[in-house]
């Protein structure tokens, strides 16, 4: 209900950008999945410590739910990006700063939930995802400086401006509308994950007792 | 004993073991000339080219021929059950993994100083003057590749298909050494000032410490049984 409201007032009442026109409108979709994607890292990190820790179950499931569904977004937020960046600035893919950042953050979370699936007991493979989960997410702001440093040293001007003009309330309300829906999105998917791996769990132990 | 001493015996026992059966060293420095070789393929015979990105392709070599070496490390603890064994020593579960860090990053590190002269025969580098700068970029470098390697590699062996969970999980992690490295050695190769090699020093000397010390804080969890 709030996505359609969120989706409506973005694509629809919001005016468009003066500079790139319609084409702006999928900012609303862009800049919501990449909050929602680093929310769903910082949870798998937060999770990975406790469950190291306390060696509580919940944690380990909530750290899983998490990951999936930031892979997810981190994959949507590379093809919205890449869609948004071909009108915009003339090329699907540029070895920019940012987009290689996330195009890591992307492969690291996908070895996190490989390293999970491969290991033959579970217990172990939850502990391995914990560890890659945390230095993955330790990683990340390393990562993002080695990468700016390596973009700026060696180019200072890259065709990609650095700051569009500055947010338009017009823009900036749609957006947080957006915001919020897509929270409560991911909020909601949390919930149906955890639900489904307690149940797959129960289900593996049950099995396992006859 | 004290830790440190404990430490340095298990890199020992890897260093003799290799310097028995030759595998580590002698593997690396010819499969190392190997992905050289191959590179040259792919470039063409431009001597310019070649210029601008010989830094790149050397540490390539090195570094993708270390991984095989990493990923051999606790394969071949866990053939003969050797990894039982280490686990008996009552010591602290960090001191195993930095005792196979050592070994890991000193065959490494041996490996590429006979094939940097090689290397500098290909490329048509000026070595010696480069050497003295060069040295803390491949020690850091290669410190903080081995670091992250070592620990990965004790997790690979328990995973399916572990040749290759090694490669992706190491890789992308590992990216902010591998560009410090090879930017770092091509500002070095091309006799830029120090003031831009500095921060890729600082760089991985940050990466360094957070890793190994994460490294030593989450082992006793990954040779959990």
């Amino acid at each position: 209900m709030l996505l359609a409201v969120g989706l409506y007032v973005g694509l629809v009442l919001a005016p468009p950008d003066a500079v790139q026109g319609d084409v702006q409108r999928i900012m609303y979709l862009h800049l919501p999945f990449v909050l929602i994607a680093y929310l769903a890292f910082a949870i798998v990190f937060l999770a990975g410590i406790a469950y190291l820790w306390k060696r509580d179950e919940w944690a380990d499931v909530l750290a899983h739910s998490a990951a999936e569904i930031g892979v997810v977004f981190t994959g949507l937020v590379l093809v919205t990006g890449s869609i948004w960046g071909k009108p915009t600035w003339g090329v699907w893919w540029t070895w920019d700063a940012r987009l290689t950042t996330t195009l890591l953050l992307f492969f690291i979370f996908v070895g996190y939930l490989m390293v999970r699936a491969l290991t033959e007991e579970r217990g172990r493979g939850a502990r391995y995802a914990a560890i890659v989960g945390i230095i993955g997410a330790l990683d990340i702001p390393i990562i993002h400086m080695s990468v700016v440093w390596w973009r700026t040293l060696h180019q200072p001007s890259t065709f990609l401006r650095a700051q569009g003009p500055a947010i338009a309330p017009a823009l900036m309300i749609p957006l947080f509308v957006n915001f919020g829906a897509f929270l409560v999105l991911f909020l909601f998917l949390l919930v149906r994950r955890m639900r489904l791996e307690q149940a797959r769990r129960e289900a593996e132990a049950l099995e396992a007792l006859t | 004993m004290s830790f440190l001493r404990r430490v340095y015996i298990i890199a020992w026992k890897d260093v003799l073991l290799d310097l028995h059966t030759r595998e580590n060293v002698t593997t690396l420095v010819f499969f190392s000339a190997l992905i050289l070789l191959v590179f040259n393929f792919a470039l063409g015979p431009d001597r310019e080219l070649l210029a601008q990105v010989s830094a790149g392709v050397i540490w390539l070599a090195f570094l993708l021929a270390g991984m095989l070496a990493l990923g051999r490390s606790f394969l071949l603890e866990r053939e003969n059950e050797c990894l039982e064994g280490l686990l008996l020593i009552p010591v602290d579960r960090s001191a195993i993994y930095l005792g196979k860090l050592g070994g890991n990053l000193l065959f490494m590190l041996v490996a590429e100083a006979i094939l940097l002269p090689l290397f500098a025969v290909f490329f048509n580098l000026d070595l010696w003057a480069a050497l003295p700068r060069l040295i803390p970029v491949a020690v850091l470098g290669t410190l903080g590749f081995a670091g992250l390697g070592t620990l990965f590699s004790a997790m690979a062996v328990h995973v399916r298909a572990r040749e290759v969970m090694l490669p992706l999980l190491l890789l992308p992690v590992a990216v902010p050494v591998i560009l410090a490295t090879i930017r770092s050695t091509e500002v070095i190769l091309r006799a830029g000032p120090w003031a831009e090699v500095a921060p890729w020093l600082q760089l991985m000397a940050g990466f360094d410490v957070i890793f190994l010390t994460v490294g030593v804080l989450v082992f006793d969890f990954i040779l959990e049984q």
